[in-house]
């Protein structure tokens, strides 16, 4: 604008209103109306991702770096001290930020991959396709998916790939039913037939036509998924049969250190340590939790309360 | 036909098919496994003729579909067949019968459900139920977030966070809940104290607010504004109008986190080393013992099965539309 800042303008002003707003703008003004609680799930976020991208820039020891002397109490050295055989913990809470939440980022894109695409082409081709899909998901689901997973670990071992995608076949089911469900509503409407009739192929109608008109409640999905995954695989290591030592992880942390709870008389600091992990894990869906809760309210005007 | 009648016998067979497949499933685990695992299971010493034994009390050399009619037809009679472990390349046999080492367990668990279930299910029906008539209150909304918190957590950490507390901070109740068919009840019911209350924290939060969802959804409707506008006081609506369409949406509620209670049963399981089948089926995992881990898996499955179509027959019958047919 070239007029002075004290100069009024009609043409100046409706100038600045019919510029577009670019992605950032919006999403600055979307948060500075948001709730204190999607704020603080929105950081929580982000320091997490900084922490496992970064990873070995935090943390101040190696992942399976051992020192002599195990269970070593909080000191500067050591900020939250070493585990049973010796292993810097808070260096290891770092790089479980890498491992735990990546391990379930890719499973969680894996099962959206898969059950989205399935979902998708279910919904537009409503044959013996979508029965069979169906069908076999109603199954899947009648079995409880910390049993199953339980199951195929057992039988094809626990490695890293074949968690990710155990769960991701688990939990696609899930998303299938999602998506197939919201798809199912747009696939009737005018602009899919009239792309079918210009001879679009189903990859196509799946990408242009309907994947963006379902969005927000794919994306809502994905956090609430993401949770549920990031916390089956935390009670899977948990129990010993999900991330194998010495990848460090949460879950399978608070396992090799619960035996320092008892020590809690005696040393509060020790006996916080084995609960450390686990909050890690309850703050992050928390996080989550808010930030969708959030988005929920933003996309769909659904409110609790009238 | 009663349509009632009708849609009961339909759920029934939709369920005995699920059952059907999914044993389907459960058995083809052993289908799965790699090649040669005889060798791997009687070890590196093993002779040509003991894993050629082992092979055939397996039964590897039938057709699967005859393998299947037995282990199905030993399962419905309580034979699970024998477990992995104990078995060595000597030929000699120190292995026991998977029935054998589920069935004590079993008890423990069912006990640990039960004892959940009677505390858990009035306490959320009751905060449920007085949460949805005080909406947005404070006391609502405490209940609310405090809920919400609690179903982010993971298991083990609600559980760790209580023998922190209970067990080490302030010694109260033991942090091993190791019981066996000689406990007296009392001892049994004070060990097992803290996994129950663990358990019961998680269940309440979602039984709770399930509940609340289900009777707010009931409270918007129509019928329940026509009671309330024609003068009838709020216990009258709560009582006469609004529970008798409520029993079918808590029926579902409470028989739905009775089958999450029977999963969230596995982890807290191995936190308070609980000797019950949840701990049972992970040491069978970790050790690849399958017929163990078949067995698990088939009861939990059942179990679930079970318990959901439990929901959906209560959710019919008492619905007072399908009652009273036109």
């Amino acid at each position: 604008m070239t007029q002075e800042k004290n100069t009024y303008s009609a043409a100046g002003e409706v100038g600045s209103v019919l510029e577009k707003r670019t992605f950032w703008a919006r999403a600055k003004i979307e948060l500075s109306k948001s709730p204190w609680t999607a704020r603080f799930g929105l950081l929580v976020i982000f320091i997490y991702a900084v922490l496992a991208i970064f990873a070995p820039i935090f943390a101040p020891y190696g992942e399976a770096e051992v020192f002599p002397e195990p269970y070593a109490a909080w000191s500067s050295e050591h900020i939250f001290g070493t585990d049973q055989i010796g292993r810097d913990i808070f260096s290891r809470m770092i790089y479980g930020a890498r491992n735990t939440v990546g391990i379930a980022v890719a499973t969680t894109l894996l099962a959206f991959l898969i059950g989205g695409a399935l979902g998708l082409a279910a919904a537009i081709n409503r044959s013996y396709i979508d029965q069979l899909l169906s069908r076999a998901v109603d199954v899947l689901m009648a079995i409880p998916s910390l049993i199953f997973a339980l199951v195929l670990l057992s039988i094809f071992g626990s490695t890293v790939t074949n968690l990710i995608i155990i769960i991701a076949v688990l939990d696609s089911t899930r998303v299938f039913r999602l998506t197939r469900a919201v798809a199912v509503n747009v696939v009737v409407m005018d602009y899919v037939e009239a792309a079918q009739l210009r001879g679009e192929g189903l990859g196509w109608i799946m990408r242009k036509e309907i994947l963006p008109n379902i969005m927000p409640p794919l994306i809502a999905e994905f956090g609430l998924r993401f949770c549920f995954v990031f916390l089956t695989i935390a009670a899977l290591s948990f129990l010993g049969v999900g991330i194998q030592p010495p990848t460090a992880d949460w879950g399978s942390m608070v396992r090799d250190n619960a035996s320092l709870i008892m020590f809690a008389q005696y040393d509060l600091k020790a006996g916080l340590t084995p609960l450390l992990p686990a909050a890690a894990i309850a703050l992050l869906t928390v996080a989550i939790n808010f930030v969708v809760d959030w988005f929920l309210h933003k996309t769909s005007g659904i409110r609790d309360e009238q | 036909m009663h349509p009632v009648l009708q849609t009961v016998l339909g759920r029934l067979g939709l369920g005995l098919a699920t059952l059907f497949v999914v044993s389907l499933i459960i058995f083809s685990a052993i289908e799965m496994l790699p090649g040669d695992f005889g060798q791997a299971i009687l070890g590196q010493a093993a002779t040509e003729e003991t894993v050629a034994a082992f092979r055939r009390e397996l039964g590897l050399d039938e057709p699967p579909y005859v393998r299947y009619l037995q282990w199905v037809g030993g399962a419905i009679q309580g034979d699970l067949g024998t477990s992995f472990s104990g078995r060595n390349a000597s030929g000699t046999d120190r292995s026991r019968e998977v029935i054998d080492l589920i069935a004590p367990r079993l008890w423990n668990t069912l006990f640990l459900a039960s004892v959940t279930a009677i505390i858990a299910v009035p306490v959320s029906l009751f905060l449920g139920i007085t949460s949805a008539l005080y909406r947005n209150s404070v006391y609502d909304r405490t209940i609310n977030t405090t809920t919400l918190t609690t179903i982010s957590f993971p298991e083990f950490f609600v559980a760790y966070i209580l023998i922190l507390l209970l067990a080490s901070l302030y010694p109260i109740f033991p942090s091993l809940a190791n019981v066996d068919a000689s406990t007296p009840l009392s001892e049994r019911l004070y060990r097992s104290a803290l996994p129950a209350f663990t358990l019961t924290l998680v269940i309440v939060a979602h039984m709770m607010r399930m509940t609340r969802a289900a009777i707010i959804n009931l409270l918007a409707s129509p019928y329940i504004q026509m009671a309330r506008l024609s003068g009838a006081s709020q216990t009258e609506v709560i009582l006469k109008h609004a529970l008798p369409n409520a029993w079918a949406p808590i029926a579902t509620v409470i028989a739905f986190n009775l089958a999450y209670l029977v999963v969230g049963v596995v982890v807290v399981e191995v936190v308070f080393v609980y000797p019950g089948v949840g701990q049972l089926m992970v040491d069978a995992v970790t050790s690849r013992d399958i017929p163990v881990v078949q067995g698990c898996a088939l009861i939990f499955a059942v179990t679930y099965i079970l318990l959901n179509l439990i929901a959906d027959i209560i959710g019919i019958i008492t619905n007072p539309r399908l009652l009273h047919p036109k």
